[in-house]
């Protein structure tokens, strides 16, 4: 077979006097053996690559491209019913196939992990110490209990949890989110590895949370020297972070090489999709996102040849024949040869795929990508998204959508699930103003507990507030008869987060598209003709009305939950971050037709998230939200390349930018601590036991900050205000 | 927290109150006392049985408000009123509940712990042969009424003592009538009695103890602690203990407690078929008899216990779960 | 707002929503996947058989006396022998299992019908409706049952005296159940899409009947066989004490209580009765157990 002598042509191209890497995988595959009749799933399909001591690799994929399971594999924590080949070698010892007391003595002593989900990470009956103090002993049982503990309140101390002696006696739950993923990280530290696996690290937590974990994971690899797999989905992650990457398609790597050269000369038309769909927070006019279109095929049911070919803009014929191998660019067979190939064998299986150092990519096309020099914005269609109609009109003279004054929302805090009790109040929504014209997309942007969801669901509730006011279209809330509600919902309609919750699953497409209609007492035949326009409008197929939720990938579901927003005809659209739940390049379909809707139907859109990159994007006009109140509102331009609340000032820095050279040249505010509990706000300004700016002050000037609550002022004469006594625009980005 | 409590015992109070007001007002509207002592040999005259109907005030020619009046003015009192034979309800109702209660706690803790264990290593052998097999015989057992495990149990004790040709199991009363001896045989005498029903009710019990706690550990066995306490360096066996079955525990620890509460009424017909004159065989014979007073103190006696049961589980719940602590 | 869109072929005229074969076939797969459920269903299939053809079979009446054969043996006249009183036990039996078998459907039906409702509007509405109903739910869960149940066991004879029966059964297995579904209403209540039927004017009533409930109709059909067993073994132990089902009405309860006092000398009047109960309730709680592993999202995600 003529593939073989293209691999031991490779094989000795092994760079000579290196030493043995710490982490080496090659050629592994991980079946997951179906039950009841359930096809098999082949969720690893041979991925290979090295780490040597100090060295960071990223795997980069979407959800379902097996970039988790197959470091799970390694590690030996995959249950029974998964089939592991290939080969893991640990210092150049083979461990793939010892048994469980022999890989438990490496798993956290040579070798260890970082979860996604801190959450459910942590056995929540053991206080955090006594969990921590365990992976110490658990590696040496004859340390004195004493030492141990020593040792946990140290690595409580090192990885920056305050008071760790008083902390070591804590229960999980009583940990916020970021500091959970600290212990996670001290646990992996707790006795020095060499090679840490960081499973989406990040994911879970706030961008100022995660620029606090990023520091620690680089403090980490310098105090014990390990090498670090950083997996994540995050083209900003990693960007500044590893000095490798490895792309995984459909459980197969498809692109590897250092990260500027995937970065900067990605030959993989998936890895050049996934880089021209992310949004870019640095880019002034970035134009329409670039969308990949369809969805990640099963890995029970995987089509011949490679797998990205259905969705690729520039598949050839050939493509569907043989799965390319993962070669250096311009190093695969050509179309004859694997025509002539496939005519002698139909063996698909993995080809000892392992790591060699160079820029390898899987795909027939690669060496003709970098001969003609092609970007994404070559070889994508990118859509044209016209001109918002009224968008010449001034802001003044627009009609104004919605208006929110001094709005308020305070609610019980309560303690104990068996002896529930009231012991505060949860300042959720403490007074906010702000409106949105006509044909205008405001973004409410903060992290999670700064109550922008609390804001939207007192906004669409339609009742009076607990005070303030909220006027829609011109009708005040509070002045509304159940009948003057009724009628005002159909012009006010929402989108939701999750596209898994949003649709009820036991409804086919049809009733739960229709059901506004039907609510609002729509004749039938009406009824039906509006679902099949909406059906087309969002871009789905007529034959999709009678399918069930589940059915659908996470985008057209989010597409179903926008057609049955717009079902009513409303003005007004509020969009709960509508893209987060989304992978990168389904994000961008999504956010492409939210720009068009708005465009042909005139619509307003109030659009909460906290990726700010989506905001710099979608928005023209921004309010950032800490602790129940707007710290910053103003125009997105003004807001992002001059921002003056420290508070943003700091958000805008801590989010990596998709760019190696950039992110490396970038020096991020990094903000200490947690977001103060909003039961408890802090006296004065808000934010002034984070701020960054706080600390440069004179001591008169910290008084001012302590004792009285900046209002929200205008920074630069036009629409940019702040709230902060020392507001001071400055470029972050 | 005192507030709350208080509160809470409170709304006990009134449920308890009610649903023993409840089951003296329906005792006394649909028991018939009075023919209890018409069928005496020799009749009695009229004038005696209302005599003796109103001394045990249940005579139903006086109003239903003015004898629930008088009975509730000695509850209040802790006075139960008097049996139909004319005892004391009280002292008999500390008498029977520790009948049952000696049969019932060390049935429910053996066939707990045997449930637990089961149905625990059942969850981590999920779908192995252990697991189908433990799987197989909580199903069928679950499929018997208790009186009829009881009745088998029985017929097979009959069986292997004619077998045998001496009396192995004893299966009739709590302990010999009429046995003389040391302190120790009369111990010995009363364990003897007490196998067979403890083991009936054993049995009940671990199979819904055994499906419970299979259910539980299952629930945790994917759960993301045990990965990480693995990713520490635990072998799969110790996570599963320390850490998955730690925490799968605690439902099951609440769901004891409950069972234990309801016991009282669930051990009815085991005490009845083997002869035990604990609370269950006492409430079915006193409503045989038209007794209306026993009816309303066993009545009350369940309802005390079911509220104490949820209660204690309630609050056990709390002190074992650090994320419902107070 | 002009939304000029060509309507290709004018797709109007489709029928709204047709049915779809998808997710019931989704189900059925599932199903046969999950052997419990389809043993149980043959068990129940051929008791079901045995129930309303047996005494056809057999030429006895039910309850009609052989007085030349008295506690017989089973023998080719009687197929499972006769008791004390020369009735037949295969004719007594399949009538008994048609009673116990209609009441356990019954009790289920209702009570589960109790506790959704109940259930669900107590966590749909919190506050003041949800705290009436769970303490009326408390209430219930501290009444004797058996008290009540012994005290009007009088009323369950004559013409349908047997469905007074069916509904204080019914009236005291719901109690559970419904707090259970309040506890899964609570959670569903903060799901994305009863927010947006909320939110574009669906009545509350609505919202309960046409999203929370249908969401939860897997967990309910499931706890709805686990009460047909409940029912059909708290029958028969009341029987046992003869305060269940009252003559002339049969159940498989009343047999086996008949049966119970000649256990040892005459087996047959004991042992195929009770065999007859166990199988029913084993298929029974066979087929609920599988239909909640089989629909039970949550006990699919068990894979890590």
């Amino acid at each position: 077979m003529s593939v073989e002598t293209i691999e031991t042509a490779e094989t000795t191209e092994v760079r000579p006097g290196d030493e043995t890497p710490v982490l080496e995988v090659t050629d592994l595959t991980v079946t997951f053996r179906g039950l009841n009749g359930n096809p098999d799933v082949h969720a690893v399909r041979g991925v290979g690559y090295s780490v040597r001591r100090g060295e960071v690799l990223g795997i980069v994929g979407e959800s379902g491209s097996g970039k988790s399971v197959s470091s799970m594999a390694a590690m030996g924590l995959l249950p029974d019913h998964a089939v592991i080949t290939g080969s893991v070698k640990l210092h150049g010892e083979e461990i793939l196939g010892l048994d469980d007391r022999a890989m438990a003595a490496r798993r956290g002593k040579v070798i260890s992990m970082v979860f996604q989900d801190p959450l459910s990470g942590l056995t929540p009956v053991y206080t955090v110490g006594d969990q921590l103090a365990e992976a110490v002993l658990v590696h040496n049982p004859r340390l004195p209990k004493e030492q141990a503990r020593k040792r946990a309140v140290h690595l409580l101390d090192l990885v920056g949890i305050p008071n760790p002696e008083g902390r070591y006696r804590s229960f999980p739950h009583e940990f916020s989110g970021g500091m959970r993923q600290r212990v996670m990280i001290a646990m992996a530290m707790a006795n020095d590895p060499d090679v840490i696996i960081c499973d989406e690290p990040t994911t879970a937590l706030d961008v100022t949370i995660q620029a606090q974990i990023l520091d620690l994971l680089r403090t980490a690899r310098e105090e014990t020297g390990a090498a670090i797999v950083m997996i994540t989905h995050d083209l900003g992650v990693v960007a500044g972070f590893v000095d490798r990457v490895l792309v995984m398609y459909a459980g197969r790597p498809v692109e590897m090489g250092g990260v500027d050269e995937i970065y900067y000369g990605s030959r993989m038309p998936y890895t050049m999709g996934l880089l021209g769909a992310v949004p870019r927070m640095d880019l002034e006019r970035q134009g329409a996102l670039v969308p990949i279109k369809g969805t990640p095929p099963s890995l029970s049911d995987l089509p011949p040849g490679c797998p990205f070919a259905p969705r690729c803009p520039i598949v050839r014929p050939e493509c569907s024949l043989a799965e390319p191998d993962l070669l250096p660019v311009g190093g695969q067979p050509s179309a004859e040869t694997i025509e002539e190939v496939h005519g002698h064998t139909d063996d698909t299986s993995a080809t000892g795929v392992r790591d060699t150092g160079v820029q390898r990519v899987a795909c027939i096309r690669s060496g003709e990508i970098a001969d003609r020099g092609w970007t994404a914005q070559d070889i994508y269609p990118v859509p044209d998204i016209p001109e918002v109609p009224v968008a010449d009109v001034r802001r003044e003279d627009r009609a104004e959508m919605l208006r929110v004054e001094g709005l308020t929302k305070h609610h019980p805090l309560t303690k104990g699930a068996v002896f529930k009790r009231r012991v505060g109040t949860v300042y959720a929504v403490d007074g906010i103003d702000f409106d949105i014209r006509e044909g205008e997309t405001l973004a409410l942007v903060g992290e999670s507990g700064c109550g922008k969801s609390t804001t939207l669901m007192e906004i669409m509730g339609l009742e009076r507030p607990q005070a303030g006011s909220i006027t829609v279209m011109g009708h005040d809330t509070a002045s509304l008869g159940k009948t003057d509600r009724f009628a005002l919902r159909r012009d006010m309609q929402i989108v939701f987060q999750d596209p898994m919750s949003s649709l009820d699953p036991r409804m086919p497409v049809f009733d739960i598209i229709a059901e506004p209609l039907r609510t609002h007492r729509f004749s039938q035949a009406d009824t039906t003709r509006r679902v099949y326009e909406l059906i087309e409008l969002v871009g789905l197929n007529p034959e999709h009305a009678t399918r069930f939720p589940s059915e659908f990938s996470g985008g057209q579901r989010q597409r179903i939950g926008i057609a049955r927003a717009l079902a009513l005809e409303p003005k007004l659209l509020v969009l709960d971050e509508p893209v987060s739940a989304l992978d990168v390049s389904i994000q961008a379909g999504v956010v492409n037709l939210l720009e068009e809707l708005q465009a042909r139907l005139g619509l307003s859109y109030l659009f909460v998230a906290h990726d700010l990159s989506v905001v710099r994007h979608i928005a023209d006009r921004v309010a950032v939200m800490y602790l129940g109140r707007i710290v910053e509102i103003g125009d997105t331009e003004s807001v992002y390349t001059k921002p003056a609340h420290p508070y943003t000032q700091a958000l805008l820095s801590a989010i990596p930018i998709p760019d190696p050279e950039r992110e490396r040249a970038r020096t991020h505010i990094v903000l200490d601590g947690d977001l103060p509990s909003p039961a408890n706000p802090p006296s004065g300004c808000r934010f002034r036991t984070r701020c960054q700016k706080f600390i440069t002050l004179s001591e008169p000037e910290q008084e001012r900050c302590m004792s009285v609550e900046p209002s929200l002022d205008a920074t630069n004469g036009g629409d940019q205000a702040a709230a902060c006594h020392f507001a001071e625009r400055q470029r972050v980005l | 927290m005192g507030k709350f409590l208080v509160r809470r015992l409170l709304n006990y109070v009134v449920l308890i109150f009610l649903a023993t007001s409840f089951a003296y007002l329906l005792a006394a509207t649909n028991l018939y006392p009075r023919g209890y002592f018409e069928q005496m040999q020799p009749p009695p005259t009229p004038e005696a049985v209302n005599a003796q109907l109103d001394a045990l005030n249940l005579n139903d020619q006086t109003p239903l408000a003015q004898r629930y009046v008088t009975w509730l003015t000695g509850v209040v009192q802790g006075d139960f009123g008097q049996t139909i034979q004319g005892r004391d309800v009280t002292d008999q109702v500390w008498l029977k509940a520790g009948v049952t209660l000696r049969l019932i706690t060390v049935a429910t803790i053996l066939g707990s712990f045997l449930g637990i264990a089961i149905g625990a290593y059942a969850a981590v052998r999920q779908y192995r042969r252990f697991d189908k097999a433990a799987t197989v015989a909580s199903f069928v057992v679950l499929a018997i009424p208790t009186v009829v495990i009881a009745l088998s149990v029985q017929i097979g004790a009959t069986a292997i003592n004619g077998a045998l040709g001496f009396q192995l199991f004893l299966f009739s009363g709590e302990y010999s009538a009429g046995f003389r001896g040391e302190w120790w045989e009369l111990l010995l005498n009363r364990l003897h009695h007490a196998i067979l029903p403890t083991f009936v009710l054993a049995v009940a019990l671990f199979a819904a103890f055994a499906r419970y706690q299979r259910n539980m550990m299952l629930d945790v066995l994917g759960a993301d602690f045990v990965r990480t306490a693995m990713a520490k360096g635990l072998t799969r066996r110790k996570a599963l203990l320390k850490h998955a079955l730690r925490t799968a525990l605690i439902p099951t620890i609440t769901y004891f407690t409950f069972t234990f509460g309801l016991m009282v009424a669930g051990a009815t017909f085991t005490e009845k078929i083997y002869g035990w004159h604990g609370m269950g065989a006492w409430l079915i014979d006193s409503i045989s008899q038209q007794d209306v007073h026993v009816v309303a103190a066993v009545s009350c006696f369940m309802a005390v216990t079911i509220m104490i049961a949820s209660f204690l589980s309630d609050i056990l719940y709390a002190w074992l779960d650090p994320r419902v602590r107070v | 707002m002009s939304t000029t869109e060509t309507s290709p072929k004018t797709t109007a005229g489709v029928p709204t929503v047709p049915p779809t074969p998808s997710r019931v076939k989704d189900i059925v797969r599932q199903l046969v996947g999950t052997p419990r459920v389809i043993v149980g269903l043959s068990m129940i299939a051929l008791l079901l058989l045995f129930a309303f053809i047996g005494p056809l079979l057999t030429g006895w009446d039910i309850g009609e006396r052989d007085y030349l054969a008295l506690k017989s043996p089973p023998s080719p006249e009687h197929w499972m022998g006769t008791n004390a009183t020369g009735q037949d036990i295969f004719t007594q039996a399949s009538a008994g299992l048609q009673k116990s078998l209609l009441i356990g459907l019954l009790v289920a039906l209702m009570s589960t019908a109790i506790a959704a409702l109940v259930g669900s509007f107590a966590g749909y509405f919190s506050g003041i409706p949800d705290r009436a109903l769970m303490w009326i739910a408390d209430l219930a869960l501290v009444l004797p049952s058996f008290v009540v149940l012994a005290i009007l066991s009088k009323h369950f004879g004559g013409d349908g005296g047997w469905f007074v029966l069916v509904i204080l059964l019914a009236g005291f297995s719901w109690m559970v159940t419904s707090k259970m579904i309040r506890g899964m209403t609570i959670s569903l209540r903060e799901r994305e899409y009863i927010h947006a039927a909320r939110f574009m004017g669906v009545p509350s009533h609505k919202i309960i009947l046409r999203h929370i409930l249908p969401n939860m109709s897997s967990l309910l059909i499931a706890d709805a066989t686990i009460a047909v067993s409940t029912a059909i073994i708290g029958e028969t132990s009341l029987s046992y004490f003869g305060l269940g089902v009252q003559a002339p009405d049969i159940s498989l309860g009343v047999v086996i209580a008949d049966g119970s006092r000649f256990a040892t000398t005459a087996w047959w009047m004991f042992l195929f009765p009770t065999l007859l109960l166990v199988i029913l309730v084993l298929a029974v709680n066979m087929i609920g157990d599988g239909l909640r592993d089989a629909l039970d999202p949550q006990s699919k995600s068990r894979r890590s």
